[in-house]
């Protein structure tokens, strides 16, 4: 596995492992992981507060149409439009995050509030191009880091979880697979009402700069801890 | 790449002959496997270049002829629904159905460039000689010019005009409001 380095020394977000097939294959693809404690009194869960509705109906209003049509073309989404068929996915059939993040607010007419966690994920996505993904860090059995699955391998550590077919890439600790790559997250490892710790964690590909991946990790933090 | 490359190296596999040992034949296999993997390493990573650049070219002509051109919806079954490490052939059979779909989104930007091209000629017409086209209408999305409204040749005037010959190139007052049809309801009911 690829060492785990640290990026910078004032932000907590850590550079995950590849295995050594996946690094050869993808070399743009990185994952950055980091941790946040959830300070607010809401849960995650539950509705969220005001100001992160307001910033919601803002973004809404910052993305119109004539945007929703041209995404494709900007760096940060035509940088994922271009993994995701590397990687097997038509991003005309499966969206990418952002580019399904835009196309519910264009039918919706605007980014419609879930709760507290899915809003503030929608929040750093929206602004950035870049999807943050969080897991229930008390589930999370070391570093995370992004391997093929393997034979026989269950997508997360419940006795029930699912079976993954083989070769299938996925964002792992230490010992489990705990969500498929740009899919779904492990039954049992999503944050739930009563989780404190988060492990966040984006996916960065080749196009997309440090910059905007550290932000949107950042964004996330500062909406948890109240910064 | 590596269908100019697999003949020379199966040609070299005949060429040790018996002069070598168990132990160097072993070698030059492994520097062989070596090359060859090196090889179609290579040549996954020339074809996701290839398909990096066909997927900003289609992006490019869905972005900019909307909403004349859209995306052709692939279909699901067409590629894996879950993300994997593609091998050599899987990432060729991708690039390929990529170019097709390129292919197939020019061809209908060609077709609508012509489209367009016609209609302009059928407007330039209406404007010299609007009395040729009476109440002929020409949408502006034949002409790219956007979703709504029309030019029509109309009668100056009204009934005055169709009776005196009187005929003009008018267009259309263009998209409905958001906001929609005013209240029917005075402002007294609103109360």
């Amino acid at each position: 596995m690829a060492e785990v380095k640290r990026l910078s020394d004032h932000e907590e977000s850590v550079a995950g492992w590849r295995a050594p097939e996946v690094e050869e294959e993808l070399p743009g693809l990185r994952l950055l992981a980091g941790q946040a404690l959830h300070k607010r009194a809401q849960q995650l869960t539950a509705g969220s507060p005001p100001e992160i509705r307001q910033r919601l109906s803002e973004l809404s209003n910052r993305v119109r149409g004539a945007r929703a049509v041209a995404i494709r073309r900007e760096p940060v989404p035509a940088a994922y439009r271009v993994f995701f068929r590397h990687i097997g996915l038509e991003p005309d059939t499966v969206r990418t995050p952002i580019e399904a993040a835009i196309l519910e607010r264009m039918l919706r007419g605007g980014f419609l509030t879930r709760c507290l966690l899915d809003d503030v994920l929608l929040l750093a996505l929206v602004d950035t191009g870049v999807p943050v993904w969080a897991l229930d860090a008390e589930t999370v059995d070391g570093q995370l880091g992004v391997r093929a699955s393997r034979q026989g391998e269950r997508l997360g550590r419940a006795a029930d979880a699912s079976l993954l077919p083989a070769g299938r890439l996925v964002v792992a600790d230490s010992s489990a697979a705990l969500a498929i790559l740009f899919g779904e997250l492990a039954p049992g490892h999503e944050p739930g009402a009563g989780t404190r710790r988060l492990a966040l964690f984006a996916v960065q590909v080749a196009g997309v700069p440090d910059l905007f991946v550290e932000e949107a990790l950042w964004i996330c933090r500062a909406a948890f801890e109240q910064l | 790449m590596t269908h100019y490359e697999q003949p020379v190296i199966d040609r070299d596999e005949q060429a040790p002959g018996p002069t070598l040992t168990r132990a160097e034949e072993l070698a030059v296999a492994g520097v062989r496997g070596e090359q060859r993997r090196a090889a179609e390493r290579a040549a996954r990573s020339s074809l996701r270049a290839q398909i990096a650049r066909l997927e900003r070219e289609h992006s490019a002509i869905v972005a900019e002829r909307f909403p004349h051109i859209r995306a052709p919806v692939g279909s699901p079954r067409a590629l894996a629904s879950a993300p994997s490490l593609l091998d050599l052939g899987e990432l060729e059979r991708s690039r390929d159905r990529l170019a097709a779909s390129l292919q197939e989104l020019r061809a209908r930007v060609e077709q609508r460039v012509e489209h367009e091209r016609r209609a302009r000629d059928q407007l330039e017409r209406m404007r010299l000689e609007p009395g040729r086209y009476k109440f002929v209408r020409l949408p502006v999305r034949d002409l790219g010019q956007g979703v709504c409204g029309f030019w029509e040749v109309r009668p100056r005037l009204g009934l005055i005009g169709m009776l005196a010959g009187w005929w003009q190139l008018k267009l259309s007052s263009g998209c409905p409001l958001a906001r929609g049809l005013r209240s029917t309801r005075g402002p007294g009911a609103q109360r």
